[in-house]
């Protein structure tokens, strides 16, 4: 068992790390990276324009986004998958490939979610932040800008990676439209062994394990830090944080 | 292929019996992986409190695994993967018996039992052990301690993230298309297949994921008033 693993990491390594790639698109565990950096990238001004509309006092900003946020939350990401694959090419008339079109419903996605937590942590804040910045002279957006979101981004460094480690997560549902990513390789590698499968799947889920694990480590290890500065040099007050969405991330 | 036009799907017989038969089997799956991850979630808390270390690293090694793998991979290791090397003849009765199901329902469980065990352990961890002390000055033993002061408090500390994962439940049993379930995405795609109303079955198939997530999301809701005494007085 555990020398037929070695022999397909000996023969495949290649393919399910970079995919076909100067023979053919970019493919692999590279890929699934891209696509889930330039998501999270993405995404995030999206999430703070969605957090800023939901706060606003204007209903016919916070209605709109709410909906919106609510029907994301509610509808599978495999069924939004399938609306883009069917919408995108068909609002842009061109052919867009399939990277393109996971890209266009992650961020969707993300951003819906991330919204989510930049407006908890804006609610964390307190009133107080805002009327104070106003007392000073500041504007709405000028206190947005220079008070409160530097110090709701900071505390929110911990969720944005937990979100990272689940868009990873999440690029896999790109397979249903052949997204080259790592699973679309494994299943590749699969394909040409034919009488292995349970040895291909569990590397492949070691591959995701390995990198996921890590990365919720990094993120836990920054949330200690941010929580023990927060709580200052005296360490007799210790702020509460927005609530962790570490542990509780999906799927 | 004309306009927008529901009643296509809505008027054809087959149509809706093949998404009442999708609704009906997501339901199945849904039911069915929530009782799988619940029991799981308790028997892995169970080992958790108990006193042998070895118990809570293996438990902890578990919900590792199943958080930081996503579900599809989950999966596809078991339909694609244990199912092979399953011994002949339970290979042969799980083909005659809707395999692709109960894969669905047993990968997802495995899955969600890991978040829902850690939902409760973080709730039951909420309740001050100036609790336990409280009830125990008041003459309650261990058992009537849990029973009347530390379990209703720390279920309903559980009981938002519970919901949370219980909706997430619902919306990855979607995923078991990949596996070839014949859940609500399966009868979406089938139906897309068939009629080439893409615009109308998929606006169709959205609009009953979103109301089912929705109801669960309300009951959750329901429910957590309920179980708050100070909330349920004061309503």
């Amino acid at each position: 068992m555990i020398t037929d693993i070695i022999t397909i990491i000996k023969d495949y390594w290649l393919l399910l790390l970079i995919g076909q790639y100067p023979n053919g698109p970019l493919g692999g565990l590279a890929n699934t990276l891209i696509l889930s950096a330039l998501s999270i990238a993405l995404a995030f001004p999206i999430s703070i324009l969605f957090a800023l509309a939901r706060l606003s006092k204007w209903r016919a900003l916070r209605w709109p986004v709410t909906a919106l946020v609510y029907i994301t939350r509610g509808v599978p990401l495999l069924m939004l998958v399938l609306w883009s694959y069917f919408l995108v090419p068909l609002l842009t008339g061109a052919d867009v490939p399939s990277f393109v079109t996971m890209l266009t419903t992650l961020v969707f996605y993300q951003g819906a979610f991330l919204s989510e937590v930049v407006r908890g942590g804006i609610v964390a804040l307190g009133h107080g932040q805002m009327e104070a910045a106003k007392a000073l002279g500041h504007s709405y957006l000028g206190a947005m800008r220079f008070i409160i979101l530097p110090q709701a981004l900071y505390n929110m460094i911990p969720s944005i990676i937990s979100t990272f480690v689940s868009t990873i997560k999440d690029t896999t549902i790109g397979y249903v439209i052949n997204v080259p990513d790592l699973t679309f390789a494994a299943s590749q590698v699969n394909n040409q062994l034919l009488t292995q499968p349970f040895q291909v799947f569990l590397i492949l889920a070691i591959v995701y394990y390995a990198i996921c694990w890590s990365l919720t480590k990094v993120a836990n290890a920054i949330e200690q830090r941010i929580t023990r500065r927060r709580a200052g040099p005296s360490r007799t007050v210790v702020a509460p944080l927005a609530p962790s969405k570490i542990l509780s991330e999906q799927p | 292929m004309s306009g927008f036009d529901l009643s296509a799907i809505l008027k054809d017989p087959a149509s809706v019996a093949m998404l009442l038969h999708g609704v009906e089997m997501t339901f199945v799956i849904f039911a069915g992986s929530w009782l799988l991850a619940m029991v799981l979630a308790l028997t892995l808390l169970s080992i958790r409190f108990s006193p042998f270390r070895f118990g809570e690293y293996v438990v902890a090694a578990y919900v590792s695994y199943h958080r930081n793998v996503p579900t599809l991979v989950q999966l596809m290791l078991w339909y694609f993967g244990i199912f092979t090397l399953m011994p002949n003849g339970l290979t042969s009765w799980l083909s005659a018996h809707n395999a692709e199901t109960i894969f669905a329902i047993i990968g997802l469980g495995l899955c969600q039992a890991a978040y829902f065990s850690e939902d409760l352990r973080s709730g039951l961890r909420s309740v001050s052990p100036g609790q336990m002390e409280a009830a125990k000055a008041l003459g309650h033993g261990y058992l009537s301690a849990m029973r009347f002061v530390i379990l209703p408090q720390g279920v309903r500390n559980a009981l938002p993230p519970l919901i949370n994962h219980s909706v997430s439940l619902f919306k990855n049993s979607s995923l078991a298309i990949i596996i070839g379930a014949p859940e609500l995405t399966h009868a979406v795609k089938e139906i897309e297949n068939l009629s080439f109303r893409t615009f109308e079955i998929y606006l169709i198939g959205t609009v009953l994921y979103l109301f089912f997530s929705l109801l669960i999301m309300g009951a959750g809701a329901y429910l957590s008033l309920r179980a708050d005494p100070v909330r349920r007085a004061r309503a």
